[in-house]
């Protein structure tokens, strides 16, 4: 007989969450970006409802920027989940003028998504809206609880969160206000491979090694897209490269690997010296950019 | 290729570290990630900016623990952060706690899921008052292990003379609690002094450095252990009834959960709390899979033989095996968390495992000095971060069992019903 390991505990944690959503919302929904994170977190909501199915939807913020890869692997997966999907679109609030589209070189609609979300979340009256974010992540998000409550402006008051004890999660709140759901958040990102190879999930093929045009800024090699305007200095060449995490391609940095497997990742992951994050343009704005965009409501 | 699977098979330990910048936990834990190789140069770089921004003159690993904007602007802690990391033999979630005694709360909070509490005494000063709090608070949380780091080994001279009497002194202090097992470990967090390697200059210490100790120390998850543990009976609250109603599985009815403790095997009679009624397990499954057992802390789901009326809030147990405590009437000790204070007859939703009912404070029997673990009588209410042991009465009998038996049947959580905050939390005492 063997022991319990962590994968296991962690996979047991997650389920437990996850459940606990099901049973005290009334209207929860997963949030859906296509990256690793969500992936998990939707195999995870398939254990542990099984044989029901999900009894949520998902939901997809497309800010218009995304990979074709990452599209098509959302329709597919929904597909053979028989699942509902959401899609809040970022184009939309831009046309009907509730946000402002950013100019220039560091353009993005990363921002321009805590709108989209918030507006969609209002729009179905979900009460819940679970999300892969994990604490080994970023130092505000280290902070976050299992349940996190929302404001009725969908803020978040880090100074003030409930305390979380053992496992018992308080979901209760006033009409209006929401609640953020992350039942990864006791993983690291190695957890999160290998709990991906011992389950042998299906991956989105931009995390694995593919030759792609791609230029370099400020130290990251970034996908050249028509909705990055390059600088006139700056060279489109064809690289072999791979995703660590898969956002808006405004800012999804590009690792130079030849990973073409899961095991080639975990070995890839388990000698690098930076984090995930590192290559994400949208956690280099300021010190605490994280904390900011997450006190408005991003995810 | 090795190390992949030796990955695949670990274990994980939660450990609590409770103390103030001054005792050298920041230091401490930013050891112990550094050397682990947990802190990725990205990581080190924003930290060293920020430091040199800060006008400090050495690199600063406090500021990778304390992520929020008032934190690192005041220099402290105020809220638990959780940093991870992994040896080739163990996955660690540190759950790093302020020690300040306005910070009680959070340090409750950050003891509950431990495995193990690390509290940080500095040689030169010994046992003080905040090393009988934090040891108080390890102890009424029922964490099993105890290490007590006596750190800045390397002002005292390494003396082995000092450390020892900070042995006695600690042994004689906590007579008072109920505390399992007690590891005494001299350390100098800032040269690495027996945190991962053995330290030359304390060669009359021979047991093991501190992250060894935290690699082997048994944690209760071995299934060998289930029953030795003193936690043998089986208890499964029902969180969710799970009823796809599809053609594939018109029939299927299963209650979904977790094993809070015991064993339980396909075949065995169990009882339904509180309505009493028997059946018998036919399934245990996770997902597709069909199990013939299951331990905590899994989640999985079980199918009975009779159609019998569960829902969430219901235990499942084993109908050999000791039963439950199902009253109306709680003794606890609370620790209060709200600005608002408990007052004898307010109401409160107390939360235990899947259940939920109204609840009144009826005594409170006596609050904790929780420097000196004096009782003080008296008291008609509790203010922030107060300990003490309290009556409530239920309007709904709750099924549960005493704290240190189970902490999972044994804990509850007081909400306040007009603000949806939860203003407490509580251990139930049956002796």
């Amino acid at each position: 007989m063997s022991n319990i390991t962590h994968l296991k505990e962690l996979e047991s944690e997650s389920i437990y969450v996850l459940r606990e959503v099901a049973a005290q919302f009334e209207r929860p929904v997963i949030l859906f970006s296509g990256g690793k994170d969500s992936i998990v977190i939707v195999h995870l909501a398939y254990k542990a409802f099984y044989p029901a199915k999900i009894p949520f939807p998902l939901l997809h913020i497309d800010t218009g920027h995304n990979f074709q890869e990452t599209i098509d692997y959302r329709d597919a997966l929904v597909n053979r989940l028989g699942a509902e999907l959401i899609v809040g679109s970022v184009q939309e609030s831009i046309d009907t003028g509730r946000v402002k589209e950013e100019t220039g070189y560091y353009a993005s609609r990363n921002k321009l998504q805590t709108t989209t979300l918030l507006d969609t979340i209002d729009k179905y009256h979900f009460d819940a809206a679970i999300g892969g974010a994990r604490r080994d992540e970023e130092k505000a998000r280290a902070k976050e609880r299992f349940f996190s409550h929302r404001d009725e402006f969908g803020q978040w008051n880090p100074k003030n969160q409930r305390p979380e004890l053992w496992n018992i999660f308080n979901g209760k709140k006033a009409m209006g206000e929401h609640f953020r759901v992350f039942p990864i958040s006791n993983w690291t990102e190695m957890d999160v491979w290998q709990y991906i190879l011992q389950e042998k999930i299906e991956m989105p093929s931009l995390y694995f090694t593919h030759e792609r045009r791609v230029f370099e800024r400020d130290g990251q090699w970034l996908a050249a897209e028509p909705c990055i305007k390059l600088k006139p200095t700056e060279q489109v060449v064809t690289k072999q490269v791979r995703c660590r995490t898969i956002g808006d391609i405004t800012c999804t940095g590009l690792t130079l690997s030849t990973a073409h497997s899961l095991e080639d990742i975990i070995e890839e992951i388990a000698a690098t010296r930076v984090t995930e994050r590192g290559g994400r343009a949208d956690d280099k704005r300021s010190e605490t950019s994280m904390e900011d965009r997450k006190k408005a409501g991003y995810f | 290729m090795i190390q992949e699977r030796g990955y695949l098979d670990m274990q994980l330990l939660r450990f609590s570290t409770a103390g103030s910048v001054d005792d050298g936990k920041s230091t401490l834990i930013g050891r112990l990630l550094y050397d682990s190789k947990s802190i990725f140069e990205d990581q080190l770089e924003a930290v060293e900016a920020a430091s040199k921004s800060r006008g400090n003159e050495e690199v600063n690993l406090a500021l990778l623990t304390d992520g929020l904007r008032a934190e690192r602007e005041q220099g402290i802690t105020i809220d638990v952060a959780y940093r991870y990391f992994a040896t080739p033999k163990r996955k660690f979630i540190i759950a790093d706690t302020p020690g300040h005694i306005q910070y009680t709360r959070n340090m409750v909070t950050g003891a509950s899921t431990a495995d193990l509490s690390i509290i940080l005494v500095d040689a030169r000063h010994g046992v003080l008052e905040q090393t009988v709090r934090h040891s108080y608070i390890s102890s009424l949380l029922g964490i099993p292990h105890i290490v007590v780091a006596v750190n800045k080994m390397d002002l005292v001279d390494f003396s082995e003379e000092v450390f020892n009497n900070i042995v006695v002194s600690y042994k004689d202090m906590a007579q008072a609690l109920h505390i399992r097992n007690i590891t005494f470990i001299p350390i100098s967090a800032k040269d690495g002094d027996n945190v991962v390697n053995r330290s030359e200059n304390m060669p009359w210490y021979t047991g093991a450095p501190l992250l060894e100790f935290l690699e082997t120390v048994p944690v209760g998850k071995d299934v060998s252990n289930v029953h030795t543990e003193g936690q043998g009976a089986f208890r499964f609250p029902v969180q969710y009834v799970i009823r796809p109603i599809s053609s594939r599985f018109p029939d299927f009815r299963g209650y979904a959960g977790r094993v809070a403790s015991g064993v339980v095997r396909v075949g065995d009679r169990i009882k339904v709390l509180p309505s009493g009624l028997e059946s018998e397990v036919t399934h245990i499954t996770q997902a597709a899979d069909e199990l013939t057992e299951a331990y905590p802390p899994e989640s999985v789901t079980i199918q009975l033989s009779d159609d019998i009326d569960i829902s969430r809030g219901d235990v499942i147990v084993r109908a050999d095996e000791p039963q439950p405590h199902q009253e109306q009437e709680l003794t606890v000790d609370v620790c209060w968390f709200n600005e608002n204070p408990l007052q004898i007859r307010s109401k409160y939703i107390v939360r235990q495992t899947t259940n939920e009912t109204l609840g009144i404070v009826r005594t409170i029997n006596f609050r904790r000095n929780i420097n000196t673990l004096e009782k003080e009588s008296g008291v008609t209410q509790l203010n922030m971060n107060d300990i003490a042991e309290i009556t409530v009465h239920t309007a709904q009998p709750l099924t549960f069992d005493d704290y240190r038996q189970n902490k999972v049947t044994g804990s509850v959580i007081f909400i306040d019903p007009d603000t949806n905050e939860t203003v407490g939390a509580g251990m139930i005492k049956t002796e």
